[in-house]
């Protein structure tokens, strides 16, 4: 026993009338009452804060979002690409960066509205529509690309990259993506 | 061998086992037990429950401040959106920040109370006398704390309160101005005040009260409990009772009763976050949080020669008072009844407090510009509440770019920066790419004759990335260089 428990049992058996042989075994179940309270309501009060600490895990913080295009019915009757600026809000916690960003409009190969990303795939040049050879063509170094983006001719490996893309409440939204560039698939970089 | 046997004589009740061996190895149960059977003379009761109240609250208080530092940052231009995001996106963000404000509150409550009981009850009498100074070091700890942590959420409120307190400080004669700018660290409220208020609030006051509240509970349980009001100061000769189990069940009431309160109330009336702070709004009507009303209203009853007296040497006086009161007052007797000076200095200092405190509440209400100003302020709050949180914008992004393209010339060399795809490799407004480097604060380093000459001729480096030469009509290049300049 170390010394301050003997000085405790000491005036305990003094001065202390409630201390009875029999109190010794009342006292460590009140302990154990105690100490298995104390654990419960600790372990109440930290749920917050175990919510508080994983927000970021539970729920998305950096996203991208969805960025409206235009009204569906503008683009009814397309008969060559829509150059179009969109605008990109990305969110990274408390913080939201916005840029500009180019992208076209176009009918795919089974007639369905499809957005491509004017970001050339050979080496990420701006790609103007060419009314007169009704043509994609890259001003850097000519590859060349149909309506529906796919490759024709030049340096690319692959056809332009098309944007996901959905519609919702008659509007026409994309979600934009950076793909590398020089290789023959389509791949995401962020 | 006769070292193992002297091991197992140590432990309590001579435990074998995994019980046995963490004590040998550790002592807790020993130094549980000896936490525990504190001797009280006089038995355990209701009234001696505030101290043990005061350490759960500054435990959760440090918990709880722990967790809001996930999210917060200490800076003028963030700390507010912090705050905002915490209290409005953040799962139990405001709850974890109404139990941290509101648990100051409930801390100098509590302080008061745990105060008033030892100053009653005499307790500061015979042979406590450090233990009455480290408390009362204490108190001024807990109030620098509640000062620092006001200033935090950057909100109005938080600023306009700040400075008034931080203009307070300046009236102090000779060292006040520079007083005034060491905590604002500069001539006005600031980014820097933030940064110095966080590090005092975060770093500084918790390590003096860690310090000192390790030292209270040594003196305390050195000097021993004091013990009901009949007892001798000096020598306690009543009849003791152990902490436990009957006062630690009383503790552990008030602490229930805290949590139960304090989180009721979190949830149900959660702490309010107003608008960001707006230096430049002049009709703003500053207010303290309420424990400092008393001061506020004070101060406001000195002004000019005058100023020195009511500011500087009646708070002293009062401080160093109180602080030497266990020196002071020897006298042994103890029972609040037979101490009438004492009860009465209590009960005038308590009762102007409270006065001075309405009186400014009073004022408040009566003067019809300043509760009508009170009442938009507050108004304003709770529309900042209900909106969604909003992020804050970065500082490369668009809308922050077209601000700065004021200049013509260069809002035409962006035009050109994005049709001739600098964009595609530098990044839109310059920001970089993996595939080329940012040209943000490039200004810094080459001057606009340096840039075309790299446009024009790009080095064998540049090349090697994929930089192409530019070719441009002379006045296209020249807009395309002032844009690229006006990148930061």
């Amino acid at each position: 026993m170390s010394g301050s428990t003997q000085d405790a049992g000491s005036s305990l058996r003094k001065q202390d009338v409630t201390c009875e042989p029999a109190s010794g075994e009342r006292r460590s179940f009140l302990g154990a009452l105690l100490g298995l309270g104390s654990v419960c309501v600790g372990a109440l009060l930290s749920v917050p804060l175990i919510r508080f600490a994983l927000f970021p895990l539970l729920r998305r913080t950096t996203e991208l979002k969805a960025s409206p295009v235009g009204k569906v019915s503008e683009f009814s009757s397309l008969s060559e690409p829509v150059l179009r600026t969109i605008q990109i809000e990305q969110v990274d916690g408390w913080r939201k960066a916005v840029s500009e960003k180019v992208i076209y409009v176009t009918k795919d190969a089974g007639g369905q509205l499809s957005v491509l990303t004017a970001i050339c795939p050979h080496l990420g040049c701006t790609v103007p529509w060419n009314s007169g050879r009704k043509a994609f063509v890259c001003p850097c170094h000519g590859a060349s690309f149909s309506l529906d983006g796919s490759r024709i001719d030049g340096p690319s490996l692959r056809g332009m990259d098309t944007l996901e893309s959905s519609v919702e409440d008659g509007q026409l939204l994309v979600r934009f993506q950076y793909f590398r560039q020089l290789v023959a698939d389509k791949e995401v970089i962020g | 061998m006769a070292s193992a046997e002297k091991q197992k004589s140590d432990a309590p009740q001579g435990k074998e086992g995994l019980g046995g061996w963490v004590e040998r190895r550790t002592g807790l149960d020993s130094l549980l037990r000896g936490a525990l059977y504190e001797p009280i003379p006089g038995g355990a009761r209701l009234a001696y429950v505030f101290g043990s109240g005061l350490l759960f609250i500054f435990v959760s208080q440090i918990i709880t401040g722990i967790f809001l530092a996930l999210y917060y940052v200490p800076s003028a231009d963030h700390a507010h959106t912090t705050v905002a995001y915490i209290t409005k996106s953040v799962t139990a963000g405001s709850f974890l920040r109404s139990l941290h404000g509101y648990g100051a509150s409930a801390m100098v409550i509590v302080l008061l109370l745990h105060l008033s009981q030892t100053y009653i009850y005499g307790a500061y009498k015979g042979r406590r006398e450090l233990l009455w100074i480290s408390g009362c070091v204490l108190l001024g700890l807990v109030l620098a704390m509640a000062f620092t942590g006001y200033l935090l959420p950057w909100d109005q409120r938080a600023y306009f309160a700040t400075t008034v307190g931080t203009n307070a400080a300046s009236e102090v004669p000779l060292i006040g101005e520079s007083l005034k700018r060491m905590m604002r660290g500069g001539t006005d409220m600031g980014t820097l005040t933030i940064s110095r208020f966080f590090v005092a609030h975060v770093f500084l006051i918790p390590a003096c009260i860690f310090a000192l509240v390790a030292s209270h509970i040594f003196l305390f349980r050195k000097a021993g409990a004091a013990g009901p009001v009949t007892e001798n100061p000096h020598k306690p000769e009543q009849k003791t009772e152990m902490f436990y189990p009957r006062q630690v069940l009383m503790d552990l009431s008030l602490t229930a009763l805290l949590i139960i309160g304090l989180g009721v109330l979190c949830f149900f009336v959660p702490m309010q976050l107003g608008p960001a702070a707006n230096p430049a709004d002049a009709q703003y009507v500053p207010r303290p949080e309420w424990y400092y009303l008393p001061i506020f209203q004070w101060l406001k009853y000195w002004h000019g020669a005058m100023s020195v007296i009511g500011i500087l040497v009646i708070p002293m006086i009062l401080v160093v008072a109180v602080i030497a009161l266990p020196f002071l007052d020897r006298g042994i007797e103890r029972r609040p009844w037979k101490r009438p000076i004492a009860m009465g200095s209590y009960a005038f200092v308590m009762l102007a407090l409270v006065g001075l405190g309405l009186r400014s509440e009073y004022l408040d209400h009566h003067d019809a510009g300043v509760a009508q100003q009170l009442a938009k302020q507050d108004a304003a709050e709770a529309e900042f509440m209900h909106k969604p949180f909003e992020p804050e914008l970065s500082s490369g992004s668009l809308a922050a770019a077209n601000v700065a393209l004021a200049d013509p010339v260069a809002a035409k060399g962006k035009t050109i920066f994005e049709g001739q795809s600098c964009n595609a490799c530098h990044g839109d407004g310059g920001v970089g790419t993996a595939a080329a480097p940012a040209l943000t604060g490039v200004s810094a380093k080459f001057n606009a004759d340096q840039l075309t000459e790299f446009l024009k001729h790009p080095t064998a480096k540049m090349t090697a990335g994929g930089m192409t030469p530019v070719d441009l009509p002379p006045d296209d290049l020249k807009a395309l260089i002032a844009y690229v300049e006006s990148l930061h």
